[in-house]
């Protein structure tokens, strides 16, 4: 099985149903040739429309779409070389799993022998090599993900689509077919768009993140970037868990910023922002908590400690609003009730402009 | 990799067509045939430069019907469009215009000059007589239009119509076509007889004065002081035919499906018998059971002491022969969705504490909505369009599909009045067909996703399958009782007078002789017997065929004007079939399509009666099918003829079997539109029956019925044996002890 991965490139793409629904609004995108992309976003935010696309099973309202430089605007699944793998799988009920496998083979011109030696090898990738004879039914729901894969992967696509393929698996399982899939992709060198609502498995399966709001790209980068540097409110309250507080910017110099929050002062990276309101955002891992009378800390009450395994959470009333933090350190000595003082470990808290 | 390029200039659908357009011009006769469709006399009498059997091209080297002339340009313009480029504007322009131009000449040339030279006036005006005529087309007439069809939908598909899909534009442009020639074009000449005054001027006033009749709308009945209009009586009739048959259909669907009753096959081998069985012969059971003198009235008459009464005749006997002869269609709709159901939700709604009742009341049932809709809508319309048993059982209940019967064979040869009637027949069925749609609203109702599904129906719950089994098995003994009158009445001598048992009804219809030369069929019923066979096998994989693709358009794609196109195909199957005869004698017995007396006809019927029930049996279970499957085998590269071909079709194969039966039968059984349309040289198995109860020789009549059902119970074990049953996996269907009723 080789790669004939292939860049995907969006130019101003509108995808409108009917007169008033716009799903896509206007968005550009590019994935480069053997990178895994994902499309991240809350339901509706235009993420499925924009994968059905890339396939070819919707057709752009306004717009230009490029597969390996080649315009594929006007045309139809068929005729792209692109492969899905469908949420529901898609399996198609009354074929074996082998001839489910070696379907789209059967339509790309290769002698029969070929098409079931692909086949075999697709399976044997999955690990499901023994399988061929069986019904869909009679896989579990893993064995059919797998299959699914294995259906898309022997076509050796230039575009391998995901369709939210882990939303019918129970959690362990999860956490191995994603690897499983990233494995495939790094060694084939595939080019993968994967649309997911689920933050995690975005952070962890992909090369670059392209998080969908309201039809419009929210923010595209690397997950790191996503996590650390947030471009907005949205972006940093959808992708792991933030504490969002009021802020004022007093002064930017040198690209440095001097931010009030209440009483606390501090500086951080002013990212464009001028001075006035404005929010922070700081990771729960990025608050740091004192015994009570610490300098320039936040004074708070701790409302809540919960133990979770490999870390404490903590739950704090400041003078700013409920803060959320976690703390690996188990062992640590803090009643609830207690009288404590927040800070924000450094670097920690982004400011954001909206 | 997959090779894809859209700039190759290799068209090999569009070299196909040319290819078929250029054989129909240059080798096939262009004009009809008198010896028969399929009669091949013509290649050795003088083809080909006998006018009667020769090629346009023939004629036109010859000097003669010089107005096919211009159709070359529209055979030609297309052999430029293979040296461009899919995408290239020239490309489709050319195609569009060669269609257009090509099949629009043809049907202007073929109006424009008929049997006596120009038909319009204002043409003779303009050129002056033409000293010429042309018959009907034929041959070459035919593939040339079909190629210039596919011309103009390949143009329109190259223009990015339908995501640029070849096939689905084609078959959208294909049914449109057949739709329009078949079904609206004998209509319209139908309907337009309605404003035909008696001088054959065109008057509104005409048609209100006939649709205000009295004898349409009366309400007399409602206060006992007389008879109620025809329409009236049509409706309550088929309100009360359209519920009960789904009940019923219901009733049996459930019992073979989700019982342990152990006779699941011979259930529905019995449920199959009405539909088998010619419609009047169970009009004419009924009346030897409850007429005047029938077995069962004389006998109750006699055990209490009571006169006779003619009851039966009117909607009583009506609705229960109308009954009898439409639950096996609803069951046949209602055996697809209730196996569709998904065992996972029935299951699911048990684990959330719903006990059996509650899980069939709140989602059984709910889900088999779209087939409970389709059931009573086909229960409805085929009460409307009924003619045998209303006709024999009728008595002074007057329906609308006599009355039209009679408004055009009775004296009052009135077809304004039968077009009347016809309209006020065609909005009944068609405010049934929209209450259908608001009902089923937008809901989804997908219940076979690309999940395989694993589980198992649930068993009915005890009392409520001990109800239903009552239900069926009252009905079920009516009709063997039905059935053993029929067969009793096939071989005594003479119903009533000389109850001596015979063969000789047999005997005389089919007899045959072994001689040297081969067998010899020497029975008086042979020849209407092969006609018959004949033209329901040719109909039947037709009307199965066109139904279907017209049912995956319908689901399965989007295009501007699909309610129409649904309204469309469903049109013909609210039409009854007396209207459908008379229209068809009407607009082909004179050119451009003339098929009056041939088998053609038959067929052509035959399958736009019964396509209907093929685009709403798939429908039914296509609505089924997730969207997913498709849209799957398309990224995997399937086009979607081959989508349609190897992941729908075999999903569909209940459908199909339906599709095929339904239609087979249904030939073999009509007898509304055939009474028009046979001829002597293609009588079919009714007329025939018909013509022996007019004779009185009912003994004839019965044996010929009977030995009809057999052939049919022959022909559908074949077909079910042919089409196989969908084989998706689950667990309940594979475990050996499940039965798997086909």
């Amino acid at each position: 099985m080789q790669s004939n991965a292939a860049s995907v490139v969006f130019e101003n793409i509108t995808k409108a149903f009917g007169k008033d629904v716009v799903a896509v609004d206007d968005i550009s995108l590019s994935v480069e040739a053997g990178k895994l992309v994902t499309l991240l976003g809350p339901s509706g935010c235009g993420k499925t429309t924009t994968l059905r696309m890339i396939a070819g099973l919707e057709m752009a309202t306004k717009g230009r779409i490029l597969i390996g430089e080649r315009d594929v605007t006007r045309l139809p699944a068929t005729d792209r070389d692109v492969s899905m793998v469908f949420q529901s799988y898609a399996l198609f009920p009354h074929m074996t799993v082998l001839e489910n496998v070696s379907y789209g083979l059967k339509f790309s011109g290769f002698p029969k022998v070929e098409v079931r030696e692909r086949a075999l090898a697709g399976l044997d990738l999955v690990g499901l090599k023994d399988y061929g004879a069986r019904l869909p039914s009679e896989l579990s729901g893993g064995q059919q993900q797998r299959v699914a894969v294995a259906r898309a992967l022997v076509l050796e696509p230039q575009v391998l689509l995901f369709d939210e393929p882990l939303s019918n698996l129970d959690a362990k399982l999860r956490r191995q077919v994603r690897e499983d899939i990233r494995d495939i992709q790094t060694k084939l060198g595939l080019t993968v768009v994967y649309v997911t609502h689920d933050q995690e498995e975005a952070l962890a399966v992909s090369d670059r993140i392209i998080v969908m709001n309201r039809a419009v790209i929210a923010q595209d980068g690397a997950p790191r970037d996503l996590y650390d540097a947030p471009a907005s409110r949205f972006v940093a309250d959808f992708i792991g868990e933030a504490n969002i507080f009021d802020c004022t910017v007093e002064s930017v110099s040198d690209g440095k910023a001097a931010v009030a929050l209440g009483t606390y002062r501090t500086a951080l990276p002013a990212r464009g922002i001028q001075p006035g309101k404005a929010f922070v955002a700081v990771r729960p891992n990025r608050v740091a908590i004192a015994a009570a009378g610490a300098a320039n800390a936040i004074p708070g009450d701790l409302k809540k400690i919960t133990y979770v395994g490999r870390h404490l959470e903590y739950f704090i009333d400041t003078a700013l609003g409920p803060v959320f933090a976690v703390d690996p350190d188990v062992n640590a000595d803090f009643q609830r009730g207690q009288s404590v003082s927040v800070t924000f470990a450094e670097p920690g808290p982004v400011l954001l402009s909206n | 990799m997959r090779k894809v390029d859209t700039h190759r200039r290799v068209h090999p659908t569009i070299a196909l067509w040319l290819i078929v357009g250029w054989v129909g011009f240059c080798l096939l006769p262009w004009y009809g045939i008198e010896d028969g469709f399929l009669s091949l006399i013509w290649l050795f009498d003088g083809y080909p430069f006998e006018p009667g059997y020769a090629p346009a091209l023939f004629l036109l080297l010859q000097g003669e019907k010089l107005w096919l002339a211009p159709i070359v340009i529209g055979l030609l313009l297309p052999i430029f469009a293979l040296a461009t480029a899919k995408s290239a504007r020239a490309h489709s322009t050319l195609l569009i215009l060669a269609g257009a131009f090509g099949f629009g000449w043809l049907i202007a040339q073929g109006f424009g000059i008929g049997l006596r030279g120009f038909q319009f006036e204002w043409l003779e005006a303009l050129f002056g007589p033409l000293g010429d005529r042309q018959f009907g087309m034929g041959y070459g007439a035919l593939l040339a239009a079909t190629a210039f069809l596919f011309f103009f939908t390949q143009g329109i598909a190259a223009r990015g119509a339908i995501n640029g899909d070849v096939f689905v534009v084609g078959s959208i442009g294909f049914v449109i076509a057949i739709v329009t020639v078949f079904v609206f074009f004998p209509i319209l000449s139908l309907l337009t007889s309605a404003f035909i005054t008696e001088d054959g001027g065109y008057s509104a006033g005409v048609f209100i004065a006939k649709f205000f009749d009295d004898k349409l709308w009366g309400t007399a009945c409602m206060t006992f002081s007389g008879r109620c209009g025809a329409a009236w009586n049509s409706l309550i009739l088929a309100i009360l035919v359209g519920a009960s048959t789904t009940v019923l259909g219901l009733c049996f669907a459930l019992i073979v499906t989700r019982t342990g009753f152990r006779f699941k096959r011979g259930l529905r081998a019995l449920t199959v018998l009405p539909i088998i069985t010619p419609p009047f012969v169970i009009g004419l059971a009924l009346i030897l059971l409850f007429g005047l003198s029938g077995t069962v009235t004389t006998f109750v008459a006699d055990l209490f002491g009571v006169q006779p009464t003619r009851w039966v005749y009117g909607l009583p006997g009506v609705l229960i022969a109308q009954i009898l002869a439409f639950t096996p269609i609803a069951f046949l709709v209602m055996i697809g969705v209730v196996e569709g159901v998904s065992p996972s939700m029935e299951e699911a709604a048990q684990t959330l504490r719903a006990s059996k009742w509650h899980t069939f009341r709140t989602v059984s049932l709910p889900l088999m909505r779209p087939g409970l809709a389709n059931s009573f809508l086909l229960g409805f319309i085929e009460s409307m369009a009924d003619f045998g048993n209303p006709l024999v059982l009728g008595g002074n209940f007057d329906v609308l599909s006599t009355e039209i019967f009679f408004a055009i064979v009775g004296a009052q040869y009135d077809q304004g009045r039968a077009a009347v009637l016809a309209i006020v027949l065609l909005a009944f069925t068609l405010g049934a067909f929209y209450a259908q749609r608001f009902w089923l609203g937008r809901k989804s109702y997908t219940t076979l996703t690309g999940k395989g599904d694993a589980g198992v129906h649930p068993q009915l719950p005890a009392p409520f399958a001990f109800a239903v089994g009552a239900i069926v098995a009252a009905w079920t003994f009516f009709t063997i009782v039905i059935y053993g009158m029929i067969f009793y009445g096939s071989v005594v001598q003479l119903w009533g007078v000389n109850n001596t048992l015979t063969l000789k009804h047999y005997v005389t219809a089919f007899a045959l002789r072994i001689t040297e030369e081969g067998i010899r069929w020497t029975g008086s019923a042979w020849d209407s017997f092969w006609t018959t066979v004949q033209i329901a096998a040719v109909s039947a994989p037709l009307t199965a065929a066109v139904g279907l693709v017209t049912a995956y358009l319908l689901v399965r794609q989007s295009f501007a004007g699909k309610n129409a196109f649904e309204f469309g195909t469903m049109l013909s199957f609210a039409i009854p079939g007396t209207v459908i005869g008379v229209s068809y004698i009407l607009a082909f017995n004179v050119p451009p399509i003339e098929i009056t007396g041939t088998g053609v006809i038959l067929v052509v019927s035959f399958i736009f009666r019964n396509m209907p029930v093929g685009v709403r049996a798939g429908i039914a279970s296509m609505s089924q099918l997730d969207r997913s499957l498709d849209e799957s085998s398309l990224t995997l590269g399937a086009n979607s003829w081959q989508t349609f071909l190897r992941v729908v079709l075999p999903l569909l194969r209940p459908a199909i079997l339906a599709a095929l039966v339904y239609s087979f039968v249904r030939a073999m059984t009509a007898v509304s539109a055939v009474i028009f349309l046979v001829s002597a040289e293609y009588d079919m198995a009714t007329s025939y029956i018909i013509g022996r109860v007019e004779n009185n020789d009912y003994g004839l009549a019965i044996a010929y019925s009977m030995t009809l059902i057999f052939v049919m119970l022959g022909a559908i074990g074949l077909l079910q044996l042919l089409v196989g049953k969908r084989s998706i996996g689950r667990r309940g269907q594979q475990a050996p002890a499940a039965v798997t009723a086909t």
